[in-house]
């Protein structure tokens, strides 16, 4: 019964999103009230049939209903209820129903927030539904989770146990809560190009906003969950799956910073428009990439092109049908913005220039190979050194200019007294970069301008907040954006550039160092798990002749799954992480071992969360008073 | 300030403490330090997008052990690197080589840099002398 509940819910959530795109696009002509009635019943009705179809594959995943062959395929009794409810996304067919799942949460709200005029709201209405019924057409024709297996195996196939982790159950819905969020700013840009509504970016901004932290946390925690579960010591790989997320999260940075613009003095409104487009369509290249198979090989996705092939269908009417509304519309809605060279808008332009670059480098680098393999065969690694010469310096520049944004007034700015009021932040930038420069070791210029940088940031925030003659919470949410960025930069900096590591074959008893300490290995023990075996190591830590602490690395085999994964022992303090994965078993009993002391890691992952909590500021001051606050940001008081 | 001072010495202490050297190292850090960057610079052929430097496959393990040979017998770094291409091809070289094949690649990002900064200036200068009144 559950497959079949399932099923018929998919289909009628398509024949709801069919109503909910005719009903939303006749609700944005003037006059049409029983049509946006009919909208925003339907968006309700949408997000009601997804949720039970999501909610009937999550039971038969619970039950082990291995008459369901997507069941079958990746669950298993002997998996821990957890993971039997968080697998459910851990698989393709599972995952794009998430994906709707999401896209029928922000319609549902943007239904329910009713924000930025009726007939905005109406035909953003129309084009979720257009989204939500391509993507229910994708599930159902080449994606279907309820098919059916007859007979029913006995027991099911288990999930790949890399996925059996809790960062990574909780990866997958941060994630989609980020780039599916980026819907409905797309949805608002086309509704407001549809409609003519200049003051469209007001109504998104919560949406936009939503996005954006979802995807800072949904990254962050994809980076977290690589770093220890991976056992590789590294936190970011510039995989093509990390950079498909990365991109989302810059266009959606540049486009909060230019939709203020907009809101606020009417500058960059169709600039404002393209981001809001250009953000969704890398969401949907984003999830081509990931979802087609053409990474691994593009070979793979020929051999089996439906589920590609639809999708970059999908996405070249999307786009191209946005682009083309765009080029026709766009230019009715611009209105010339007239604003000095020193100002808040020419600031948040060259945010804007620096993160369309940066993004422009993370695209060709993650696109170029695959383009460079289909049409000519040849095989082509596009790898960290790549992003170091192009991303990097990109991101840092604009950094540097991140603290006069907010010292600077809207249209006619006061450079002088940002410069006055900056200086003191300058000097701690130098002290800061100066001191790394002269104690640090091994001695490292990169070092020395991170640091200098992050200090810049951190000191020009605090400036700004403690500046401030009435403390906004829009103050507050970029004070803690801007800081976190430098967070994150000081650990990423740490992390690389001072890491030490050492690799080693122990016997029982044998000592190795890394970084100052002392790492004994006491034993390596068995042990059975729920649904795995594991090798648990005891290494005894020790650090100026005292034992500070045992660590436990395992290494576990999941023989449903016929699978090996590491699982990392991590100590964290704010100054360092130790880290120890536990290798293969040599001969005598002896294991390789292999340890790193990363220094100020944790603050990579520290900062991504300052930076979110900057963004729940910003939305918190705006759902309360959606209204007043745009028009009371403040200016600089002195 | 303080916390970040406080920071900046424990990264100070923790990299001074890490002078021992693991084996199989080379014994002149200088040609060790060469030997590390190479290894960030070459990628790992039977993993996902890991250089040699971070993999825990052997045939990574077999590349670290090929390029200390290859730094103690006096060779240089291009050499090393050719050697390796002409044996596992292009695709070894996490940084891409810059040929006809890739102009497009290592130009683009800094093309669309030039490009947006123009614009922005353009926008800027239009808007300087636009009639006021606008905001």
């Amino acid at each position: 019964m559950t497959g079949e509940i399932g099923q018929l819910a998919l289909c009628l959530a398509l024949a709801l999103s069919l109503i909910l795109s005719g009903a939303g696009l006749s609700g944005a002509r003037a006059g049409a009230a029983l049509a946006r009635d009919v909208a925003v019943a339907s968006a309700m009705g949408l997000l009601v049939f997804v949720a039970l179809a999501f909610g009937a594959l999550t039971y038969a995943s619970i039950v082990s209903d291995f008459s369901i062959l997507n069941v079958a395929q990746n669950s298993n009794t002997l998996k821990p209820m957890i993971y039997k409810i968080t697998g459910v996304w851990g698989n393709h067919e599972g995952s794009m129903l998430l994906w709707v799942l999401v896209l029928s949460l922000y319609t549902a709200a943007i239904a329910v927030s009713r924000q930025g005029g009726e007939r905005l709201v109406s035909a953003a209405l129309g084009v979720q539904g257009l989204l939500a019924g391509a993507f229910l057409l994708f599930i159902l024709f080449t994606s279907n989770p309820f098919l059916r297996l007859d007979p029913a195996p006995f027991e099911g196939a288990g999930l790949n146990p890399l996925l059996q982790d809790i960062g990574l159950a909780l990866h997958p819905p941060m994630l989609y809560t980020g780039y599916v969020g980026l819907s409905a700013s797309f949805a608002f840009a086309a509704a407001a190009l549809i409609t003519g509504t200049r003051d469209w970016a007001r109504a998104a901004r919560p949406f936009m906003l939503a996005a954006w932290i979802a995807l800072t946390l949904g990254i962050a925690l994809g980076s977290w969950w690589a770093y220890y579960e991976l056992g590789w010591g590294g936190f970011w790989f510039w995989d093509p799956v990390e950079n498909a997320s990365l991109m989302p999260w810059l266009i959606a940075t540049a486009l909060l910073h230019s939709a203020l613009a907009t809101e606020r003095t009417g500058a960059f409104r169709s600039w404002t428009l393209l981001l809001a487009i250009a953000g969704f369509s890398l969401s949907l290249i984003g999830t081509f990439l990931v979802r087609s198979g053409v990474l691994t090989s593009v070979h793979a996705f020929a051999n089996d092109p439906a589920r590609g092939l639809y999708m970059l269908i999908l996405i070249v009417v999307a786009v191209g049908a946005a682009l083309a509304l765009f080029a026709w519309r766009a230019p009715s809605l611009e209105e010339g913005a007239s604003f000095s060279p020193i100002s808040r808008e020419t600031t948040l332009l060259f945010n804007n220039v620096f993160l369309t670059a940066a993004t422009s480098a993370v695209f060709i680098g993650t696109l170029y190979p695959l383009a460079l393999d289909w049409l000519t065969g040849v095989k082509l690694s596009v790898g960290p050194p790549f992003f170091a010469v192009t991303f990097s310096p990109f991101f840092l520049a604009m950094l540097v200019l991140v603290p006069f944004g907010p010292r600077l007034g809207w249209t006619k700015g006061d450079g002088r007294a940002a410069l006055r009021a900056l200086a003191p932040g300058a000097g701690i930038a130098l002290v800061a970069a100066l001191a790394v420069l002269a104690l640090a070791v091994p001695r490292s210029l990169a070092g020395a301008g991170a640091f200098g940088v992050a200090a810049w940031l951190i000191a020009a925030s605090i400036i700004d907040v403690r500046r401030r003659r009435i403390l906004s919470p829009s103050t507050v949410a970029s004070a803690l954006a801007h800081a976190g960025l430098a967070v994150t930069l000081i650990g990423i900096a740490g992390t690389t550039l001072w890491r030490s590591e050492a690799l080693e074959v122990l016997a029982p008893g044998e000592t190795m160092n890394v970084g100052g300490y002392t790492l004994r290995l006491d034993g390596v023990e068995g042990r059975q798990g729920p649904n795995y075996q594991a090798a648990r190591a005891d290494i005894a830590v020790l650090y100026g002749g005292r034992t500070l602490t045992v660590m436990h690395p395992e290494r576990r085999l999941y023989p449903v799954e016929q699978q090996d994964t590491v699982e990392t022992a991590i100590r964290t303090t704010i100054a360092n992480d130790l880290y120890l994965a536990l290798g293969d078993e040599r001969e005598n009993g002896r294991w390789t071992v292999r340890a790193y002391v990363n220094p100020l890691a944790p603050l990579i992952w520290l900062g991504a969360l300052v930076m979110a909590l900057g963004g729940f500021a910003a939305l918190w001051s705006r759902l309360r008073s959606p209204r007043t606050v745009a028009s009371v940001v403040p200016v600089p008081a002195e | 300030m303080r916390r970040l001072l406080a920071a900046l010495i424990l990264v100070v202490g923790s990299a001074v403490a890490s002078a021992a050297p693991a084996p199989g190292t080379l014994p002149d850090p200088a040609q060790e330090a060469r030997a590390r960057a190479l290894q960030k610079e070459l990628r790992c052929l039977v993993c996902q997008g890991e250089s040699i430097d971070e993999s825990n496959a052997p045939l990574a393990a077999d590349l670290r052990a090929l390029i200390r040979a290859r730094i103690r017998a006096g060779e240089s770094d291009d050499a090393i690197k050719q050697f390796l291409v002409a044996r596992y091809g292009d695709f070894i070289l996490l940084r891409p080589p810059f040929d006809v094949q890739t102009y497009a690649l290592w130009l683009t990002p800094f093309a669309v840099l030039i490009l947006a900064a123009g614009v922005a200036i353009w926008v800027i200068v239009r808007a300087a002398r636009a009639p006021k009144g606008a905001a």
